[in-house]
């Protein structure tokens, strides 16, 4: 049983240094599905026995549901849609954000034994993985030019929220199954590129060219 | 005892090196959908170039002509270092990792200077992007070696791959399947295998390794080819090892061996066969993430 916890956040670290790699956007969703998957599965994995069988299930179906199947979805047909081409076209180059990365999640492993936490940590892995996660889509976030992948580095972020959220989840189970809702605030951004055709007002995503706009 | 049986596997390695490459070769033929090559092409190769005369250009100096020998010399000695089957190796002793690292780094060199010695722009390129790349494979390298030597506690590689490598595996799986999976990127990168280098093409622009030895022909060409071979299969049995993660000794040991030397093959091939050649700027990329992938297992163990 540890072994297979174990083996959910080291895929989860493996596929935050993906995400910070890969160049296409279709790649980037589908990693970020993945990341849906691993996150159901560790909801499942870190559940205590005393706690309540339905919120469990609720948290690791709401997870999979939403994360893994209808924001990707959302993604590829916002990508269609909008007709955004499908390089990622980072602020930050591949390799400086990998090796940034890298050492985010270096400290993230050194420094997250000292953190004061509230509850007893249910697994060694947990604080860091959700850290690394968290700075994975922060750094995503701040380094992509392209709307749709700045809306997968909040997801990502929003991933590790989730992680950090599977802590609390004993006593606060309404809480955290509320925080997979807030994947339809992402759910939201992706229907505004569509909607409003950003591709198409600024005829590309980038919104450093929202800075020239003039009265 | 131990020395008999590390001399005779590493004469059994030193004879059937040249049958990896032939191997790869007919998996990738096979998913291709032709026959290929017989088997022990190789071998037919070397024996061909052995029987010939070289040529070498007026241009060159000694540097050149002792490029070949310096390589294959510092690839045999690295061999001895490795564990073949489940013998150790010949020399053992502890912190041979980075001599192992630095001696297929000196063959690398002398290949290198071989290339520049021709004065021919087209070998200086091949030269600069080869040493460029095995400078970034070499971190990923060494902290891939670093994670397992970690999680066996020992400090030589016939110690890491010997007899604590299961437990090691029982205790730290996770990082030792990262570690493995670098030192496999490593292993293609190295031996010049195909999402970073291309072996079969000899006159584009984006190959790498094949283009220094553009110059080289005869006995020399047959020093080289032979090196790769050994290279390809030192690097084979150095992540068969790593995966395999058994210590079984004598006959089961080498058996095992041989298959798993056959299974590296067989993946090298089929990767070969799936994957395209990375464009040359995503190549640091693949060299990188592995190092940074190398580190983090490096990172689950230490903390």
């Amino acid at each position: 049983m540890t072994a297979w916890t174990d083996l959910a956040f080291i895929l989860l670290v493996v596929s935050d240094f993906f995400l910070l790699a890969s160049s296409r956007l279709k790649a980037v969703i589908r990693a970020t599905g993945a990341q849906g998957v691993l996150l159901s599965a560790l909801a499942l994995l870190l559940a205590r026995s005393e706690a309540h069988p339905v919120h469990v299930i609720l948290l690791s179906v709401g997870a999979l549901g939403v994360k893994a199947f209808l924001i990707p979805l959302l993604l590829t047909w916002a990508m269609r849609e909008a007709s955004i081409r499908r390089e990622v076209d980072p602020i930050v180059g591949f390799l400086p954000s990998l090796v940034l990365g890298g050492l985010g999640v270096a400290l993230a492993f050194a420094y997250a034994g000292g953190m004061p936490l509230p509850v007893p940590e249910q697994h060694p892995l947990l604080v860091p993985a959700a850290l690394s996660t968290v700075w994975t889509g922060l750094l995503l976030v701040v380094s992509r030019r392209k709307a749709v992948a700045q809306v997968i580095g909040f997801l990502v972020l929003e991933n590790g929220v989730f992680v950090f959220g599977l802590l609390l989840s004993d006593f606060m189970p309404a809480m955290v199954e509320a925080g997979v809702l807030l994947d339809l605030l992402a759910a939201v951004f992706v229907m505004g590129i569509v909607i409003f055709h950003i591709n198409r007002e600024f005829s590309s995503l980038d919104t450093g060219k929202l800075s020239a706009l003039r009265d | 005892m131990t020395v008999a049986t590390a001399v005779l596997h590493l004469a059994l390695a030193l004879v059937l090196a040249p049958l990896l490459p032939g191997l790869v070769n007919r998996v990738k033929a096979l998913a291709a959908g032709r026959t290929g090559p017989p088997l022990v092409q190789l071998y037919s190769d070397l024996a061909r170039l052995l029987r010939k005369g070289s040529v070498t250009s007026r241009t060159t100096t000694w540097v050149f002509r002792a490029g070949p020998a310096v390589g294959l010399a510092a690839t045999l000695a690295a061999a001895t270092l490795v564990p073949f089957g489940g013998a150790t190796a010949l020399f053992p002793f502890g912190g041979d990792l980075v001599l192992f690292a630095y001696l297929l780094a000196l063959a690398r060199f002398a290949t290198v200077l071989a290339a520049l010695d021709t004065g021919s722009a087209f070998e200086g390129m091949g030269a600069a992007r080869e040493v460029t790349f095995s400078s970034l494979a070499e971190p990923a390298l060494f902290l891939g070696l670093l994670t397992v030597a970690r999680a066996t506690r020992a400090l030589s590689l016939s110690g890491m791959l010997g007899p604590a490598l299961p437990e090691a595996w029982a205790r730290f799986t996770p990082a030792l399947l990262i570690a493995a999976l670098a030192l496999f990127v490593v292993a293609l990168a190295e031996n010049a295998r195909i999402p970073v280098d291309d072996p079969t093409t000899h006159l584009e622009l984006t190959m790498i390794h094949e283009v220094m030895v553009l110059d080289h022909s005869g006995p020399d060409l047959a020093l080289i080819l032979y090196g790769a071979a050994l290279k390809l299969l030192l690097f084979g049995s150095l992540v068969a090892r790593v995966v395999v993660g058994t210590a079984r000794t004598g006959l089961a040991g080498t058996a095992l061996f041989l298959l798993s030397l056959v299974g590296f093959a067989i993946v090298v091939g089929v990767v070969e066969s799936v994957m395209a050649r990375l464009r040359l700027s995503r190549v640091p990329q693949l060299l990188v993430g592995a190092s940074v992938l190398s580190a983090f297992g490096l990172v689950l163990l230490l903390r």
